[in-house]
């Protein structure tokens, strides 16, 4: 086993000696990648923040002086590309994947340290660039997320001067550093891995990241050469996506580009980033579920395999964001049986986390908490993308607040289940010391609740037609006045869910600074991470010498075991049984 | 515990609330109800197994939660269960989706007897297009457009000599006819969707598209832009009119062909001169307009714009409100110019007078912070205020404020813009919205009255707009 060799070399491990080299150019994967997760979360604040502007206008109209069409099509877009972008898939890979994959595979570090940092590196310039744009003249763009051109780069958009080219350059800056992080993800993966821990007994928090990451590396370099083709069409007069056009009142130089072209490359690589966000999130609830339900984890190799087919079909799906956006309709048959396809195993997942619980010794602890939550939240939204993905479906809904309310079920509110599920419950691991319970609990009430007040109307305005992107609705004939007092309710749900997060910031830090050290191993689990000579782990993760895996992450409630968990480090021979008891599962 | 109760909880609130909602699919008014059945099948399907899936969640919290010593079951996997429930789903997906590929397969095959009108979007404003006796519809490119060719039909093709222009965002079908919808755009996406009809598709710059449908129901129907098209979006609006075939017809024939459309008129000014000495008594005789009477400086005005107000004085568009004597002045003024050929050599007049800016009378407005408002309306008023043709959108640098001041108030009021079929003022009545603040209007106004000081020479006025490209 020639990976555990590399793995091994202690002799080769340079332990930082200066503040500096420990907390600023750190190359540790654990300050990586609380790094990676501060700064993913002070944009995703911002972005909040924006998320309250844009309701603000939506369920008052006509009431803000300072939200003027432009700046309200600036909210949306710019709130839309950061929880997407720098928060979520920041957080989920380059915070959670950093911290956990060398830890749950046995391993020192990443393969790549001295990449690694730069990977977060070049992370933090993109956000500086990202932010940059709104103190830029004009503004950050307000193309809407998707940036589609001709529209992003022309006049009548706010942010055409130099929002947008921030924009383009925060972006591909961005993906510069994911791919540094997702190279290293995936040959730690495949290549240090510790002595016996095969491919199919690692925890399905790394076959989430992993797959995600592997995802990410094919889907990014579609984004890309969007963003350098758009470039060129804006800075210097190229036409990739620009066919002749009349751009109010003045022709233009540009002709024979295509617009349904970058739809292409873009869902090409946004269709997958769906996935980017929700296979890290499957994995790290599966091990949620599992843990805090003492129970193994349900259909483990079917989970596995699901996990694979979803980031295998998710880049044959692209084309259902587009049906109606005149490309060839003829493809509308392929994408929405591909897209209805990939249901199946998305509702295995979900039977499986169900089953999990089921005959399991369910504690409801936070983290099971925001588990369950997750489970109904991503249900609701993962059924409602049964109708658009449905194409004749699509075409009342698409670009209604249908679409609105489905996304951000599916991919708003359900990941961030998730990773609030994750930080609960490895807080104790990367701090030393476990979040408040009580805070913990009415951060989760509220966020729970409160998002699904938000969203559950959202649906059935979606219905009725009520049309996305609109700064205000003004006078239709087919909406009826409850619309608008609708959207009031929907403006005060979010803003008192925006309210609750304040109540986990403030958890973290009273918890930081004042809370008391909480057990090595909280939570009882049987996964590799908990099982380091030192929490937090200390630089080289193991001491001495690497740890042995001798099963898989789930053996819980073994029968016959006296202890309700077995760590994957024990061996057959060290388990303590009852008399007469029975021996492990093994996989 | 809790958690268990509260999801029984949340599945009985979504019930109610799908069973309850006053949200729900507009009363369908075409031909695609099997849009709606396939939606009704999904509902079943997705709503069986919401139900199940949560109910099942909620009595496994509650009956397997931590309670004495109770010990979790040991059961890696369950080969014969996951089975099950994969053929189970997968039998919903089929259920769901062959209805919906059904559809589909109809939806993008439009009948060959489809009535063929073409959608014309830009920012932000739809107008459409008929074939004439011919029944095609001649060649068309962003490259031909030109303020005398707003609908950049080619001018070589014989085929578009008798397309039926309609330069109004009112289209009017025939009930229980067919409709091959043509999709085109002169500058950016847009997007054609009306709730009733159910169907909707993008129009995209340098390509043609279409969706089809039959109006099953006359009545009146909102048409709006569903993709994002820049800032003014949220104003691209139209209506549809689903009518008899034979008022149908009666309505086309009000509209001119692209041959009309192109034959240019010499203008008499002498006769023009002539009509002009009734407007002259409050508009001056050199057109600066007079605040004393309320009358607006024309000199800096275009002829189109000048054409088409007259046109809705005339037609009760503009100037019909109750409260609004000013405009009700008008009204008669503007029969008085009824005829054609009146009216043509009457702008013409106009016309050649020279320019005039009229001098500030409002001086309460702080300038600089009236930029700021003035951002948003740069888009189609352009950068120097000096109007575009193209866009339909008159010069404001140079024109009086105390008028500009009226007639924002007019549109936030609703006294002006309110008409169906003044498509631009909807479009204002939205946007004068966005200022909320009176002292911002004073901004505003402070702002354009520097575009165009007085006595300033860059007043240049073309017949149909300001920068001409």
């Amino acid at each position: 086993m020639s990976h555990v060799a590399i793995a091994d070399q202690e002799a080769h491990l340079h332990h930082p000696k200066t503040f500096i080299g420990k907390y600023i150019w750190s190359q540790d994967h654990k300050v990586i990648a609380i790094q990676y997760a501060s700064t993913a979360i002070f944009v995703g604040l911002i972005a909040l923040a924006l998320s309250v502007l844009m309701r603000l206008q939506l369920g008052y109209p006509d009431q803000f002086d300072f939200i003027n069409p432009n700046s309200y099509l600036q909210f949306v877009t710019m709130h839309g590309m950061i929880m997407v972008i720098y928060l979520l898939t920041a957080l989920l890979l380059g915070g959670f994947g950093n911290y956990l994959i060398p830890l749950m595979v046995g391993t020192r570090d990443m393969v790549f340290p001295y990449l690694n940092m730069l990977s977060y590196w070049f992370y933090l310039l993109s956000v500086i660039v990202l932010l940059a744009s709104f103190f830029a003249p004009g503004g950050p763009t307000g193309a809407g997320w998707t940036l589609y051109p001709p529209q992003a780069i022309l006049e009548g958009t706010p942010g055409v001067g130099s929002g947008i080219v921030l924009m383009l350059v925060s972006l591909a800056i961005f993906i510069v550093a994911f791919t540094m992080g997702g190279l290293n993800y995936v040959t730690t993966v495949l290549q240090a891995r510790t002595r016996g821990m095969t491919l199919m007994r690692m925890p399905l928090t790394v076959w989430g990241i992993f797959t995600a990451t592997i995802l990410g590396l094919f889907a990014f370099p579609a984004l890309l050469v969007s963003a350098i083709m758009m470039l060129f069409d804006t800075l210097a007069g190229t036409s990739f996506f620009m066919p002749a056009i009349v751009s109010l009142g003045e022709p233009l130089e540009h002709e024979g580009g295509s617009p349904i072209l970058f739809q292409h490359l873009f869902w090409f690589f946004g269709h997958p980033e769906v996935y980017i966000v929700a296979l890290p999130a499957f994995g790290m609830i599966s091990d949620v579920l599992s843990v805090h339900a003492r129970k193994n984890i349900f259909g483990y190799r079917m989970m596995v395999w699901a996990i694979v087919i979803i980031g295998g079909l998710s880049f044959v799906v692209w084309a259902h964001h587009m049906y109606v956006s005149g490309m060839n309709p003829y493809f509308g048959f392929f994408f929405a049986t591909t897209t209805l396809i990939i249901a199946v195993p998305t509702a295995i997942k979900v039977y499986n986390w169900v089953l999990t619980l089921w005959r399991g010794n369910i504690h409801l602890t936070v983290p099971m908490l925001f588990a369950i939550g997750f489970i109904f939240t991503f249900t609701h939204g993962g059924l409602s993308g049964l109708f658009l993905g449905n194409v004749v479906i699509d075409l009342p809904l698409s670009d209604t607040f249908f679409v609105v309310a489905h996304f951000h079920m599916v991919m708003g509110v359900s990941p961030i289940m998730v990773l609030f599920a994750a930080i609960y419950h490895w807080f104790p691991l990367i701090s030393g010391k476990q979040l408040h319970t009580g805070m913990g609990k009415i951060h989760f009430w509220g966020t729970f609740l409160g998002t699904y007040a938000i969203y559950l109307p959202m649906h059935y305005l979606g219905f009725l037609g009520v049309p996305r992107r609109y700064y205000a609705l003004g006078d239709s004939s087919f909406m009826p006045d409850s619309v608008h007092s609708m959207n009031e309710d929907i403006t005060l749900a979010a803003i008192i869910v925006a309210l609750f997060q304040l109540v986990f910031i403030f958890n973290v830090i009273w918890t930081v600074c004042r809370g008391s050290r909480s057990e090595r191993n909280p939570w009882g689990a049987a996964s590799l991470e908990w099982h380091t000579p030192d929490v937090p782990p200390g630089h080289g993760n193991w001491g001495d010498k690497l740890p042995t895996v001798y099963r898989w992450a789930y053996d819980y409630s073994v029968p016959g075991a006296r202890k309700d968990f077995i760590p994957q480090s024990t061996p057959e021979e060290d388990v303590d049984y009852e008399p007469g008891g029975r021996k492990s599962h093994e996989t | 515990m809790v958690i268990a109760l509260i999801i029984l909880g949340l599945v009985v609130v979504t019930v109610l609330f799908h069973l309850l909602s006053p949200w729900w699919l507009t009363p369908i008014a075409s031909n695609w109800q099997s849009i709606d059945t396939t939606i009704e099948i999904s509902f079943w399907v997705t709503g069986a197994v919401f139900i199940a899936v949560n109910l099942f969640l909620a009595w496994v919290v509650w009956r397997y939660r931590k309670h004495g010593n109770n010990k979790a079951h040991y059961e890696p996997e369950n080969k014969s269960l996951e089975s099950w429930l994969t053929i189970i789903t997968t039998i919903g997906v089929v259920a769901m989706l062959t209805p919906g590929l059904i559809a589909w397969g109809r939806i993008i095959n439009a009948p060959a007897d489809a009535l063929i009108v073409e959608a014309i979007g830009q920012q932000w404003q739809w107008t459409f297009r008929l074939p004439g006796k011919d029944n095609a519809l001649g060649g068309a490119d962003a490259r031909f457009v030109s303020p005398e060719n707003p609908f950049g039909i080619d001018p070589t093709d014989p085929a578009g000599r008798d397309d039926i222009l309609v330069n109004s965002q009112r289209l009017h079908l025939p009930v229980n006819q067919s409709v091959k919808l043509l999709l085109r755009s002169n500058d950016v996406l847009h997007n054609f969707a009306v709730p009733q009809f159910r169907v909707k598709m993008d129009l995209v710059p340098g390509t043609e598209t279409y969706q089809w449908f039959e109006p099953t129901r006359e009545g009146e129907f909102d048409i709006l832009c569903e993709e994002l098209c820049g800032l003014a979006h949220f104003t691209m609006r139209g209506t549809v009119v689903v009518e008899s075939a034979e008022k149908f017809q009666q309505w086309l024939q009000g509209y001119p062909t692209f041959a009309q459309t192109q034959v240019m008129h010499n203008a008499d000014l002498v006769a023009g001169k002539q009509l002009y000495s009734n407007c002259a008594v409050c508009h001056g005789a050199d057109g600066a307009g007079n605040q004393n009477f309320n009358a607006p400086n024309l000199s800096i005005l275009s002829a189109d714009y000048m054409a088409r107000q007259l046109r809705y004085y005339r037609d009760g568009i503009r100037g019909a409100h109750p409260r609004d004597t000013i405009g009700q002045q008008m009204v008669s003024m503007a029969y008085t110019v009824s005829d054609k050929a009146d009216e043509r050599n009457l702008l013409a007049y106009i016309q050649s007078l020279p320019p005039v800016a009229s001098p500030p009378s409002r001086n309460s407005g702080n300038a600089k912070a009236g930029g700021a408002v003035f951002e948003v309306c740069v888009a189609c008023h352009g950068v120097e205020a000096q109007g575009k043709g193209l866009l339909s959108a008159p010069r404001l640098a140079g024109q009086a404020d105390w008028y500009l001041y009226r007639q924002l108030k007019h549109y936030s009021m609703g006294w002006r813009g309110t008409h169906p079929e003044d498509q631009f003022g909807t479009q204002m009545r939205l946007m004068t919205r966005t200022i909320q603040n009176p002292e911002r209007l004073d901004d505003l106004l402070a702002y354009i009255a520097t575009l165009a000081p007085q006595g300033s020479a860059n007043l240049s006025v073309s017949s149909t707009g300001g920068d001409r490209p």
